[in-house]
């Protein structure tokens, strides 16, 4: 058990690494699929094709291709990922003492793989809302704007915040994936590390890692949970 | 599809038809241009689009196509076998599980009047305690992430002396996290039944065993089978992590081919379709059973299934994530 104590810098290293990308991959995941919902939900048949094209191609693929496609597939296209160096979030990037792209490659791989699952929690929840309320806004005379922003999104916020939580927690457990394409020093990497190279005894290793993913996805389960029953008492 | 978008926009008009064709126009024009700019321009300047990067995959004059896609077949059926004897065993042990969290939550309410007082009390007392531990372990095993249950069990199975095959570690690994999710997919199948349909096998005097096994379960499979399709394209899908523990699967073969021919975008986009077109297959036939399903209830006029919670089902699906 000492390699708890011994390596607990390693272990907290570790979880704020992956809760670094987690939170990065969740706004990316989040803004993109809010723009692929839009795509899909659009008057535009092409649009609505593109939107439903990418979903399908996403949703049914595995993560593994997804990152394989960022970490091999970029580079031989030339690219490293620097468009994502945006000033601003340069600051938390640098965190990795040696600049390697792996970090951009496993967020790019995450967030375009989450986005699908994003997209479709935030259709389901504008489709869950009955067609009488929009069609009763039009008839009162509100403008398109209007009708989403007072009748049609709060409603359709309430349906989809649980599915929404649901890809969240799915995706932190994805993120486990990235320690395995090269990105150094994150939970499942450090797993390994200290398993094969460093020697140590397997078990403590295990449960330390384990610990640091619990700790990320079962509050928030516990909070979905509630919240799934309060809205259930609540209709 | 006109019909899904119909809660936001009335039926068009004349006028919003002339404007959805001509925004039509103007997207594809849109989409074109940024699809030549964005993807065929990398490509061709890259020399990814050449006959000798796709050759082996797509041309069946090729010296290395028949090899090539015999491995690849290889790998597609070790991918199959694993996905098939995962979900086999995550269904079984789900089955289990769902059962016997059901049968501990009901026992932790049984008084076990008619025993003396102390045997009475350890009884409850061990129920109670059985259906907490059975709890936490769902609970965990639900939070982790497929993979490092896969790279734990591959660890440390040998740790103890023992040691299989690289495809039972991924099976096992893929059974411990599947399992759990299909017992909650079941266990809320069966509490969202209505209350009657156990009070009525109570009156007529089936044991708790015989409730669950004859009337909850039945009626559980029936309601979340197309959520356990969905499960069977996260299995589909998980099976990729083989690579990790290297399993021979899909994946892996690419990589070996990948290792020898040199055209990594070439091998993930033949890999890629692959398995776009299995799960997109699955996910139809999960999509038909499901109507198939609310149809049949309608016409033997019995109320509508409850739906699963969206959480449980959602997060199984999300997970598919590969995770």
């Amino acid at each position: 058990m000492n390699v708890l104590i011994d390596k607990f810098d390693v272990f907290a290293g570790g979880f704020w690494l992956t809760l670094q990308i987690c939170v990065l991959a969740a706004i990316g995941a989040l803004i993109l699929g809010a723009v692929v919902a839009v795509l899909r939900i659009s008057p535009v048949p092409p649009l609505r094709a593109v939107g439903t094209t990418y979903v399908n191609i996403f949703r049914n693929m595995p993560l593994t291709v997804v990152l394989f496609f960022a970490a091999f597939g970029l580079p031989a296209l030339g690219s490293n990922a620097d468009f994502l160096r945006i000033p601003g979030l340069d600051a938390i990037f640098s965190r990795l003492g040696t600049d390697l792209p792996y970090f951009r490659f496993g967020l790019i791989a995450l967030v375009l793989y989450t986005a699908a699952f994003v997209c479709e929690a935030l259709r389901s929840g504008v489709n869950a809302v009955p067609a009488g309320q929009a069609e009763a806004a039009r008839s009162l005379g509100l403008t398109f704007g209007q009708n989403l922003r007072y009748v049609v999104l709060p409603q359709s916020w309430k349906a989809s915040v649980v599915p929404l939580g649901s890809v969240i927690i799915a995706m932190i457990k994805n993120s486990a994936l990235v320690g395995f394409f090269g990105v150094v020093g994150d939970l499942s990497q450090t797993a390994d590390q200290l398993t094969s190279a460093g020697g140590y005894a397997f078990i403590p290793v295990a449960i330390g890692i384990s610990v640091g993913y619990l700790i990320m996805t079962v509050p928030l389960g516990a909070l979905l949970d509630r919240i799934e029953k309060r809205q259930a008492v609540a209709r | 599809m006109s019909r899904q978008t119909s809660v936001l926009y009335d039926v068009p008009g004349p006028r919003q038809r002339r404007i959805t064709l001509i925004s039509s126009l103007v997207a594809v024009v849109v989409l074109l241009a940024g699809a030549y700019l964005l993807i065929y321009r990398p490509l061709a300047d890259k020399g990814q689009l050449s006959m000798e990067l796709w050759g082996p995959l797509v041309d069946p004059s090729n010296e290395n196509f028949s090899q090539v896609w015999e491995r690849l077949w290889v790998g597609l059926k070790n991918t199959l076998i694993a996905a098939a004897l995962a979900i086999l065993a995550s269904l079984v042990v789900g089955t289990l599980i769902a059962v016997l969290r059901i049968q501990l939550k009901s026992l932790t309410r049984r008084r076990f009047t008619g025993l003396a007082t102390p045997l009475a009390y350890l009884l409850r007392g061990l129920s109670g305690t059985l259906s907490v531990i059975t709890r936490i372990c769902v609970e965990v095993f639900r939070g982790l992430p497929v993979v490092l249950t896969i790279f734990f069990v591959a660890r440390g199975f040998p740790e103890f002396g023992v040691s299989f095959d690289n495809l039972w570690y991924l099976v096992i690994g893929l059974t411990v996290y599947n399992a759990v999710v299909i017992a909650e997919i079941l266990r809320s199948g069966m509490e969202g039944l209505p209350g009657g349909q156990a009070e009525a096998a109570a009156a007529i005097g089936l044991s708790p065993f015989q409730t669950t096994g004859l009337i909850l379960l039945p009626q559980a499979f029936r309601i979340m089978l197309p959520a356990l399709i969905s499960q069977l394209v996260v299995v589909l899908k998980d099976t990729s992590l083989g690579f990790i523990i290297s399993y021979e699967e899909t994946l892996n073969i690419g990589k070996q081919i990948i290792g020898v021919l040199g055209n990594p975008i070439q091998v993930y986009v033949v890999i890629a379709v692959l398995f776009i077109a299995i799960n997109y297959s699955l996910s139809k036939l999960a999509q038909y059973a499901e109507r198939r399903l609310s149809r049949g209830r309608r016409t033997t006029g019995a109320a509508p299934p409850t739906p699963p919670p969206a959480a449980l089902t959602s997060q199984a699906e999300g997970a598919g994530g590969g995770i």
